[in-house]
């Protein structure tokens, strides 16, 4: 047989190196039963999907991850965006603001609006969604270690709008163990971090019911090298440790978990990827329900945006990323994603510009207005090679999930470097695939052109640095200074204490303290994160 | 005192090289990947690790006697960053040293970095091969064959 049907290599495997056979039986999927193992869609375990008509009954949300320079910059790119068919926000912030510092620190020099929009006290959010009424649109806020003062922001631009906090939804991201593990975003050590979020958590059950909390993201996770296997292993230790912190923090399970989030990569190969969602429900599923005891169905959901991965991006012959993050964004919604953010082609060189940006937004309207496959719901399901890739996913993650929990859980193993070193490992072991060519990037180590990169590129004046810090002391003139120092030291006394820190936050952003002056006061509180480094 | 030798003074069988990521940004899977495969290339290298200032950059070149800094940024900023750690670097005294820029670098800005001071600029898709080979050919170093990674794992 192997001689009169030659193959192409002598072994195939997935991106993340599981083995791939010829092809797959009935006998692949011993044991299997349609009700344990898959159930209808919206029905436990929800491997086909948590909603019964998915998106039959509503599309996934189209949000683009953008942001850049100015606050007014950005506001024009969010009009731009949902003009063209965006159904939900996205916002990027600029380093500083990730990280804790005001435009104006040294350690901003640079850095100012370039990776995002640079956001230093509630008049910059004011100008940011002038003209788009939070009640009426969704917003997802990638921030973490400061996530509460964004938050807390945003809540109060939405005051000022009239819109209520019951009304009001959206998303920030707020998972600082993958910040340990992979983004590298971090500022305070893990205990108070964790402590930050069981608040954030608290506040929202009570004053944001339709607020999603938290993002745990697997999303960097993947993009710094980690196989899919260890993306999805990784991001649900980290949702099991939110969990216990929140219950440790005295909340019913219940009344959070029905708020937690998640955010998935979508990397090149098809079938692992939408392996890996649907595993990755199954498994939360339960998590939640048997580890937890949960008993709100909503508790038992896993529900995701995602966005396609960055890292597959090529600088070389760009346009072909069209192609990729197609391919791509087609897997995550036969994974059943709740939302989806599509890369555009010129990521690879810089932000991306207004036309790169609709392209990728058009290949998400492509997808769910002409190619059928949002009309039935979950349509591989029941295929031999997907069920089959389904349970290998769930029980090689279930191996991490063992072996960390022997560690003493995440935390403990992010301590003693444990995920930092297989992703270091994994994204070593991926470089070397590709030099060696095992693995083809078209025009990278295959089909490469001599080629001059021609496609327009989105340029961030230098002098929005010189702008923001600007506007972000002439806040400082025209505040009440004595309130603000008030407001920060209400907030201190809050952080040495137990008192949930959401509120005094809120008094801070309303005296329009800066993101800066707020970090601080927690920096001296909580101290500051090391990490050992590991390569 | 072992005099200068262009090597750290490790005699000249190595190559000394540090990697550094300058500035806020956290992406460091592209540094850990080459430090690696300079390591594994028979390389001595020093990782900073994260959020360097460019004055905390300039002294552990110096401190550390490196032939080579490679920086390595994905932010935005090396128009800003770049520049100042070259100057900050020969005015502590490392004139000879070698500059390699990695990360998400625009082409219009490679020129740029170039007139600073910046010998290579390596973009996404760049082989570690290339880098350890052109780091070999610009310090005039013959591979080192059967070095392996000192130290052992990742």
């Amino acid at each position: 047989m192997a001689e009169e049907w030659p193959e192409r290599k002598p072994r195939f495997c997935t991106i993340s190196g599981l083995p791939v056979a010829r092809v797959y039986r009935p006998h692949d999927l011993e044991g299997f039963s349609y009700v344990g193992h898959l159930g209808d869609p919206g029905e436990y375990p929800f491997t086909r999907g948590i909603h019964p008509t998915m998106y039959r009954g509503r599309l996934w949300t189209m949000r683009q991850f953008a942001g850049f320079g100015t606050a007014e910059q950005s506001n024009a790119r969010y009009r731009y965006l949902l003009e063209q068919g965006q159904t939900g926000l996205s916002v990027a912030f600029h380093l500083p603001t990730i990280m804790g510092y005001d435009s104006d620190h040294p350690r901003a020099e640079g850095e100012v609006g370039r990776l995002g929009v640079a956001v230093d006290s509630l008049a910059d959010m004011e100008i940011l969604f002038a003209g788009i009424p939070l009640d009426r649109v969704t917003t997802s806020m990638t921030i973490n270690a400061p996530a509460a003062i964004l938050l807390a922001m945003y809540l109060v631009v939405a005051e000022k709008q009239g819109a209520s906090w019951d009304r009001i939804s959206g998303t920030i991201q707020n998972d600082i163990l993958k910040e340990y593990i992979a983004q590298k975003s971090w500022i305070f050590p893990p205990e108070p971090s964790l402590r930050i979020i069981s608040d954030i958590f608290a506040f929202c059950s009570e004053c944001v019911p339709r607020w999603n909390t938290i993002s745990i993201s697997g999303y960097h996770i993947r993009e710094a090298g980690a196989t899919a296997v260890q993306e999805l292993a990784f991001t649900l230790a980290d949702g099991i440790t939110y969990v216990q912190a929140g219950i440790e923090a005295g909340l019913d399970v219940d009344s959070f978990a029905p708020r937690l989030s998640f955010f998935f990569n979508c990397h090149n190969d098809f079938f692992e990827e939408i392996a890996k969602f649907r595993a990755a429900r199954r498994m939360w599923a339960r998590i939640m329900r048997e580890t937890f005891r949960a008993r709100n169905p909503r508790s038992w959901w896993l529900r995701f945006h995602t966005q396609t991965a960055g890292c597959s991006l090529t600088a070389q012959q760009p346009e072909c990323n069209i192609v990729r993050t197609a391919f791509q964004a087609l897997a995550a919604v036969l994974g059943g994603t709740q939302s989806l953010h599509t890369n555009s082609m010129d990521e690879a060189w810089a932000l991306p510009s207004e036309d790169a940006v609709r392209i990728a937004l058009r290949t998400q309207q492509i997808i769910a207005e002409e190619t059928g496959v949002c009309s039935t719901v979950d349509p591989l399901g029941g295929s031999y090679y997907v069920e089959h890739l389904t349970n290998l996913m769930e029980q090689h993650a279930q191996e991490y999930l063992t072996t960390i929990e022997r560690m003493g859980g995440m935390v403990a193993a992010i301590k003693a470097g444990y995920p930092q070193r297989e992703i270091a490992e994994a994204a070593y072991q991926f470089q070397r695939r590709v030099e060696r060519g095992e693995y083809v990037i078209v025009g990278v180590n295959r089909y490469r052109i001599e080629e001059e990169i021609r496609i327009p590129l989105l340029k961030v004046d230098p002098e929005v640095e010189k702008q923001q810090i600007e506007r972000l002391r002439s806040v400082r003139r025209t505040r009440d200074g004595r309130e603000v120092v008030r407001c920060l030291r209400a907030l201190e006394r809050a952080a040495r204490g137990s008192a949930n820190l959401m509120y005094p936050i809120l008094d801070c952003v309303r005296a329009y303290a800066t993101v800066g002056e707020m970090v601080d006061v927690l920096r001296q509180v909580f101290g500051e994160y090391h990490e050992e480094v590991i390569y | 005192m072992i005099p200068d030798d262009g090597y750290g003074g490790m005699g000249v069988s190595t190559i000394r090289v540090l990697i550094a990521k300058p500035g806020l940004d956290g992406h460091d899977r592209g540094a850990k990947v080459v430090a690696r495969a300079l390591r594994d290339a028979g390389m001595e290298v020093i990782y900073t690790g994260l959020h360097q200032t460019p004055e905390q950059i300039a002294e552990a070149a110096i401190q550390e006697d490196v032939a080579v800094v490679g920086l390595s940024i994905l932010s935005g900023a090396h128009n800003t960053l770049v520049p100042k750690v070259i100057q900050l670097v020969k005015a502590k005294g490392g004139e000879d040293v070698l500059f390699l820029v990695g990360g998400i670098i625009p082409e219009e800005d490679v020129d740029f970095l170039k007139s600073c001071g910046v010998a290579e600029v390596f973009g996404p898709g760049t082989p570690t091969e290339h880098i350890v080979e052109y780091i070999r050919q610009r310090v005039g170093q013959r591979p080192q064959p059967g070095r392996g990674s000192p130290g052992g794992g990742p």
